[in-house]
């Protein structure tokens, strides 16, 4: 795989000096970046730098307030995103945007289906172009199924079905990986590389770096809205990277402190729920991070949620303390100094439009009483102590979190559950799409949180993050823990060999 | 690109397409069901009451249902769209009562229907802009139009009543008539239907209606132009419920004030049993029409059985909470089905 020469090719797609506000907030200050036909250009920044509203601008969703959208070097105004398409950008957002309730050929060609007489949709047409798409990107899925049910990964390869379909020749991957595991992304990435050999334009976006280097030829990176650089990866350092994205230098990525644990908090005996997970034993002890590794769809997240109660478990025992749980009794799982924080963050561990304090406040309700009613002064002030403990940056702590960054909504439902003062901490996958800063600092609260006695299990589908913060793995194939391995032992290879099921040494 | 093998492994295909073949199936078996509870229902009726399926039963039960499937033809496009057009009994009264004060004056049946069609168009434009441009939900617009149309119409209706004495005698005839047991108003309703539901499966825009109520958001980022859609759907569910008023009209002969008053709920019933899912984006006018079918029946059935005509609101309470909890189960069902096909393919 040769690196294409830029010489002589000119950019497909091209932003200049681009600005765009929302109110008073300045998105994009002055924003410049060149995409080129066989390249795969990353775009680098924290939360909050801008990326969203520069790949919303190329998608036609925003309209700049300021500057020149070009295309093979002409400018062009997107009125839509039904121009952008037009133009042949292909976006692919976080969160696949498919029809739920139609079939993933119908997904595809919605709006550009073939026609045959009188403007009548050509069904055959539409099946038989969606079986030839999903055998190119050599993957098996029926045309015909509907898109509800499918894995985050198969909806993506969707996604990358309907940019082909239309020839895209720019491919915009907002954070295609934060929910794919090992194997997907390998898969992901095969697509990506046979794109770009194709002449596509590829602007990937990603907080993975190591992603960022393994794939792209080029960075753009943004703070604040503002453009930082533009250059090849090429003899970068991932240091080098994070000191544009932050504008400083970091502290260590993994400060995991060492600890001898102490007794057993966390103690599952052969726990097993039917078609989900099967004989899953394992013992967290005071002080302890045990990482939980495996495949999405492994069974992890489904394990976690039986042991704080959210879900029955059909044989096995639960212990905190040496205290048995009740089966499928949150409450119970809550009283015995059991926390869950779960994987994601928007859906199952904030309520959305409510306030920071309110937030952070809901793990109290039983404790911040004052003569059967709300104590709102002792709920603030709870609230606010955490908060401030763990340095989320918000205007007001009135505020409601859907104005908070990603980041900082995570810090927010770590401080509602660390309010009500765990002895286990159940997190899953802790830091998915949170930028490189704000992980460090999460990861610095987990390494003090087992410093201070509390026995930690973490779920991560990110192995640097597994490796570098877990005294222990655990790993799960197909509901089976397949593995324990030791710290000293733990490598990509060993977690990445449990996890696929080939028999670890 | 990844080395494409010309013949495509056969073995693996026939379970997939068996699978594929078993949702299918399912959502097909949603309309078959209300069919067969349909049927089933008429041969017990039937065996109990041999009076109950002659031609004039058999018309009467057709007429029964027409009206109530072309706007429940209607109000499936919007439900479809994740939207509810509750002004729908509004538009049907004043728009009935606007086609019989213009026939009292003798004026033409055809310009009689167009004007009540036309009514109706007004009206569902208006919801259109109001739920698309307003970004409203549309359960409370509609509320809103239903009042003040409901308002209108008493205004300018007062006490005032329409009958049959003041119709055309050709235009009542034709609202009672029929090619032996068909009535000519329900061959009206079949037409609407069938051209209904093949522009929503063979036309673009019939599919994107699908799309925006599916995932809204979705359908924007697809291109989709969302209010012009929208708009459209609120149009023709208008315009049906606007015809419905000229068919009531033929049919009844007596409008007044309070023509069509309460109507949109049974109308939200009758699509609802028929299996177009009330969050959007799933079902067809089929099954919305035989669930107004079944809805109306019901009305014919009970008393030839001998039994109260009160228990009437009752069961259709009772088959609107059977139907969505039906939904439900098939939901898990296809769910369960399509994940261990995931399971499978892993």
């Amino acid at each position: 795989m040769t690196h294409p020469s830029d010489t002589g090719s000119a950019p497909v797609l091209a932003l200049r000096d681009i600005s765009k506000s929302f109110g008073a907030v300045r998105a994009l200050r002055d924003v410049s970046l060149e995409l080129f036909p066989g390249e795969v250009h990353a775009l680098a920044g924290e939360n909050g730098a801008g990326k969203s509203t520069l790949i919303k601008t190329l998608a036609g969703v925003h309209r700049p307030d300021a500057g020149q959208v070009l295309l093979d070097g002409a400018p062009v105004v997107f009125h839509g995103p039904g121009d952008a398409r037009d133009a042949g950008i292909a976006v692919i957002y976080q969160e696949p945007t498919l029809f739920p309730d139609l079939s993933i050929a119908e997904n595809i060609f919605m709006g550009r289906q073939p026609r045959r007489a009188l403007g009548r949709i050509d069904h055959k047409a539409v099946h038989a172009a969606t079986a030839a798409l999903m055998q190119r990107l050599g993957v098996e899925l029926d045309p015909d199924r509907p898109a509800r049910g499918l894995s985050i990964a198969d909806q993506q390869i969707v996604e990358i079905a309907k940019a082909l379909s239309f020839d895209a020749r720019v491919l915009i991957m907002d954070e295609p990986t934060a929910a794919l595991t090992g194997s997907e992304v390998a898969r992901l990435f095969g697509v990506v590389r046979t794109l770009r050999e194709q002449g596509a334009a590829v602007l990937f976006i990603s907080h993975r770096l190591e992603e960022i280097f393994e794939i792209c030829q080029k960075v753009t990176t943004l703070r604040d809205g503002a453009w930082i650089a533009s250059e090849p990866l090429h003899g970068m350092t991932e240091d080098d990277l994070v000191r544009r994205m932050v504008g400083r230098d970091l502290e260590e990525l993994y400060p995991k402190q060492d600890v001898s644990p102490g007794e057993v908090a966390l103690s599952v005996r052969r726990l097993t729920r039917e078609g989900v997970f099967t004989d899953v034993s394992f013992d967290v002890r005071r002080g302890e991070i045990v990482g939980l590794a495996g495949l999405v769809g492994a069974g992890r997240t489904e394990v976690a949620r039986a042991v704080f109660g959210i879900d029955r478990w059909d044989a096995g025992e639960v212990e905190v303390d040496g205290r048995e749980l009740t089966n499928g009794a949150p409450s119970t799982a809550m009283a015995a100094g059991l926390a869950l924080v779960p994987e994601d963050r928007r859906a199952q561990g904030l309520v959305m439009d409510m306030s920071i304090e309110r937030n952070i406040g809901l793990t109290g309700l039983r404790t911040t009483v004052k003569a059967g009613l709300m104590d709102r002064g002792a709920e603030r002030s709870r609230s606010l102590d955490w908060a401030v403990k763990l340095q989320v940056k918000y205007a007001r702590i009135a505020d409601t979190v859907n104005t908070l960054s990603g980041g900082n909504q995570q810090k927010v439902v770590l401080a509602k559950w660390l309010a009500t003062g765990p002895k286990v901490l159940i997190v899953d996958e802790p830091t998915r799409g949170i930028d490189v800063g704000t992980k460090a600092e999460v990861h610095r609260l987990l390494s003090q949180l087992a410093a201070d006695g509390v026995a930690v299990l973490m779920i991560s589908s990110d192995l640097p993050e597994i490796l570098g913060m877990a005294d222990r793995v655990l790993v799960m194939h197909e509901g089976r823990l397949t593995a324990e391995i030791s710290r000293t032992d733990a490598t990509e290879e060993t977690v990445m060999a449990a996890a696929t099921g080939r028999t670890a040494a | 690109m990844t080395v494409i093998s010309p013949n495509p492994a056969p073995v693996a295909d026939v379970p997939k397409a068996g699978a594929t073949r078993l949702v299918d199936r399912v959502f097909k078996m949603r309309e078959l069901a209300i069919l067969l509870v349909f049927l089933v229902m008429i041969a017990v009726t039937q065996a109990g009451n041999s009076e109950f399926l002659s031609e004039q039963g058999i018309k009467d039960l057709l007429l029964n249902a027409t009206i109530l499937v072309l706007v429940a033809t209607g109000q499936s496009l919007v439900v479809i769209t994740r939207n509810v057009d509750l002004s729908v009994g509004s538009t049907l009264g004043i728009s009935a009562f606007a086609a019989g004060t213009y026939l009292q004056g003798g004026g033409n049946p055809v310009v009689a229907i167009a004007l009540a069609v036309l009514l109706g168009i007004g009206f569902g434009l208006l919801n259109g802009l109001l739920v698309s441009l307003g970004q409203v939900p549309a359960l409370v617009v509609t509320l809103g139009t239903l009042y003040i149309i409901r308002g209108i119409d008493s205004i300018w209706v007062g006490s005032r009543q329409i009958t049959a004495a003041d119709l055309p005698a050709g235009f009542v005839d034709f609202g009672s008539g029929g090619i032996s047991a068909v009535p000519y108003l329900a061959l009206i309703a079949l037409a609407v239907l069938v051209a209904t539901a093949y522009y929503l499966k063979h036309f673009g825009s019939g599919r994107e209606l699908y799309a925006l109520g599916s995932n809204p958001e979705a359908a924007r980022l697809a291109g989709i132009p969302v209010r012009k859609r929208i708009l459209a759907a609120y149009t023709f569910c208008g315009a049906l419920a606007g015809l419905a008023g000229a068919m009531y009209l033929a049919r009844f002969g007596n409008v007044d004030s309070g023509t069509g008053n309460g109507y949109e709920l049974t109308v939200v019933s009758a699509v609802v049993v028929g299996g177009v899912v009330f969050t959007g984006g799933s079902g067809s006018v089929y099954g919305a029409a035989l669930g107004a079918l079944l809805l109306t029946s019901i009305n014919s059935v009970l008393p030839a059985l001998g039994v109260s005509s009160v228990w009437v609101l009752a069961i259709n309470g009772i088959l609107l909470i059977l139907a969505i909890a039906v939904d439900r189960i098939v939901a898990l069902r296809v769910a369960s089905a399509l994940k261990k096909r995931n399971a499978r393919h892993a």
